[in-house]
C-alpha cells in the first residue's frame, strides 16, 4: 500500500484482501493433545493474540480459517481432522504445532501419523515440546507474512470463472 | 498393627490372614476348586479363577457386596502357558459395614493363546462393558456374551490387536519394512487409503468420498472454472 498526500490509499485489490486476511485469522478451536494447553495459553492476556487480530478462536469450521493442530495426531482421527479441514472456508491455512504434529515427535508407533502433513497441507511448523505460546504467535506472524507476500499456491485470492 | 501391605515375616502368603473372611469364604464356595486364593496385593484379596467358573463366581462377588467394578485389564505374559491373564477390580463401597473403609477384591482369569475367550460380566457390571471391548481391542480376548463386542480405540477396520507382545511397534510400517526393498518407506495412510495421498503444497487433491463440493484442495477451483 502507498500513502499518497492526498486523503486517500492507492493499493491493489490482491494486496488489500491480502492485507485484511492477515489482520484477521480465525483459529478453530481444535485441541490434539498438551499441546493444545499451550495453544490455549497464546489467547490469554499474558501473551495477547489479539494484537495480531488472531484471538478469536471459533468452534465451528465454518467460522475459522486457521488450523492449528496442536498435538499427536491419531489415525484413528485422521477421517476427522480431513473432514473438519475440508468444511474451512477457503482461504485456510494449517499450523502444525509441536514435534507431534510436525513429526510423530516421541510417538513413532503405530497409533500416531507421523506429521499432518501426511494428511492436510501445512503452511508453517512450530518446534518444541511443547512450543511456548510465544513460539506458535511466531508461527502466526511468520504465517501473516506468508499471506501478505501473497504465495500464489497458498490461494490468498480466488479467480472464479 | 504394622502396615497391613507388608507381610511379616513367617507368616503364610495370604498376609497373615490365614483364614479367609466370611465374605470371601462365600466366594471361594461358590466354585470350589475352581477358586485359588492368591497372596494379597498391596492388602487387597486376590483370587485366580478358571474362565468357566467366572460367571459363577461373579454372581457370589455380586452377591457380597461389590456393587462396582473399577477396571478390566488385560496382561500379556508372552512367552508363559496360559499367556494373557484378564484382571478385574471390584469394589464394595459398604466394606465392613464401615462405609470409610470400602473393601476390594482382584480377580484374575488365565487366558489361554489358542482359545482367548472369556465369559462376559457385563450383564452384572454395567461398567464393564466399555472395559471388555477395550481388552478385546488391545488384546484380541473374546468376551462371549458381550452385548456388543467392537473395537473401542482403535479404528474399526485395524488389523491386529497392538498391546500384545508380540506386535510390532510401529504395527503396518514394521510389517511391511520387512518386505519392501531397502531403503523404502512404507506410505501407512497410502496403504488404508485407495487413493495417491495428500502432500503439502499443491500436491493435495481431495479425497472424492470425504464431502462433496467442499472437499475442494488448495488449488481446486482454479481448475474447475478453467
Ligand atoms: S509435541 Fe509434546 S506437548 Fe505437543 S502433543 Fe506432542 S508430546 Fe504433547
Amino acid at each position: 500500500m502507498e500513502v499518497t498526500n492526498e486523503p486517500f490509499l492507492v493499493t491493489r485489490l490482491d494486496q488489500f484482501a491480502r492485507w485484511a486476511q492477515k489482520s484477521s485469522l480465525w483459529p478453530l478451536t481444535f485441541g490434539l493433545a498438551c499441546c493444545a494447553i499451550e495453544m490455549m495459553n497464546m489467547v490469554s492476556p499474558r501473551y495477547d493474540a489479539a494484537r495480531f487480530g488472531a484471538e478469536v478462536f471459533r468452534a465451528s469450521p465454518r467460522q475459522a480459517d486457521l488450523l492449528i493442530v496442536s498435538g499427536r495426531l491419531s489415525h484413528k482421527m485422521v477421517p476427522v481432522i480431513r473432514q473438519i479441514y475440508a468444511q474451512m472456508p477457503e482461504p485456510k491455512w494449517v499450523v502444525a504445532m509441536g514435534a507431534c504434529a510436525s513429526s510423530g515427535g516421541i510417538f513413532d508407533n503405530y497409533a500416531i501419523v507421523q506429521g499432518v502433513d501426511q494428511v492436510i497441507p501445512v503452511d508453517v511448523y512450530v518446534p518444541g515440546c511443547p512450543p511456548t505460546p510465544d513460539a506458535v504467535l511466531h508461527a502466526v506472524l511468520r504465517l501473516q507474512e506468508e499471506i501478505v507476500q501473497g504465495d500464489p499456491q497458498a490461494g490468498v485470492i480466488r479467480r472464479h470463472g | 498393627m504394622g502396615d497391613p501391605r507388608v507381610r511379616p515375616p513367617g507368616a503364610p502368603p495370604g498376609g497373615g490372614a490365614a483364614s479367609p473372611a466370611p465374605w470371601l469364604e462365600a466366594i471361594l464356595a461358590a466354585a470350589p476348586g475352581q477358586v485359588e486364593r492368591l497372596e494379597p496385593c498391596y492388602g487387597i484379596e486376590s483370587l485366580r479363577v478358571a474362565p468357566t467358573a467366572l460367571l459363577a463366581v461373579a454372581d457370589s462377588i455380586r452377591e457380597a457386596g461389590f456393587t462396582m467394578c473399577l477396571d478390566v485389564g488385560g496382561v500379556d505374559y508372552l512367552p508363559r502357558q496360559p499367556r494373557f491373564e484378564v484382571v478385574y477390580h471390584f469394589l464394595a463401597l459398604q466394606g465392613d459395614g464401615r462405609p470409610e473403609q470400602p473393601r476390594r477384591l482382584q480377580l484374575r482369569v488365565p487366558v489361554p493363546e489358542e482359545a482367548p475367550e472369556v465369559p462376559s460380566i457385563a450383564h452384572l457390571w454395567p461398567s464393564a462393558n466399555w472395559a471388555e471391548r477395550e481388552v478385546y481391542d488391545l488384546f484380541g480376548i473374546r468376551f462371549t456374551g458381550h452385548p456388543d463386542l467392537r473395537r473401542i480405540l482403535m479404528p474399526d477396520d485395524w488389523e491386529g490387536h497392538p498391546l500384545r507382545k508380540d506386535y510390532p511397534l510401529r504395527g503396518p510400517r514394521d510389517r511391511a519394512a520387512a518386505t519392501l526393498p531397502q531403503g523404502e518407506q512404507f506410505d501407512f495412510l497410502q496403504a488404508r487409503r485407495p487413493q495417491p495421498l495428500a502432500h503439502a503444497r499443491g500436491g493435495w487433491r481431495p479425497d472424492p468420498g470425504a464431502g462433496g463440493s467442499e472437499a475442494e484442495g488448495r488449488d481446486g477451483h482454479d481448475g474447475a472454472g478453467a
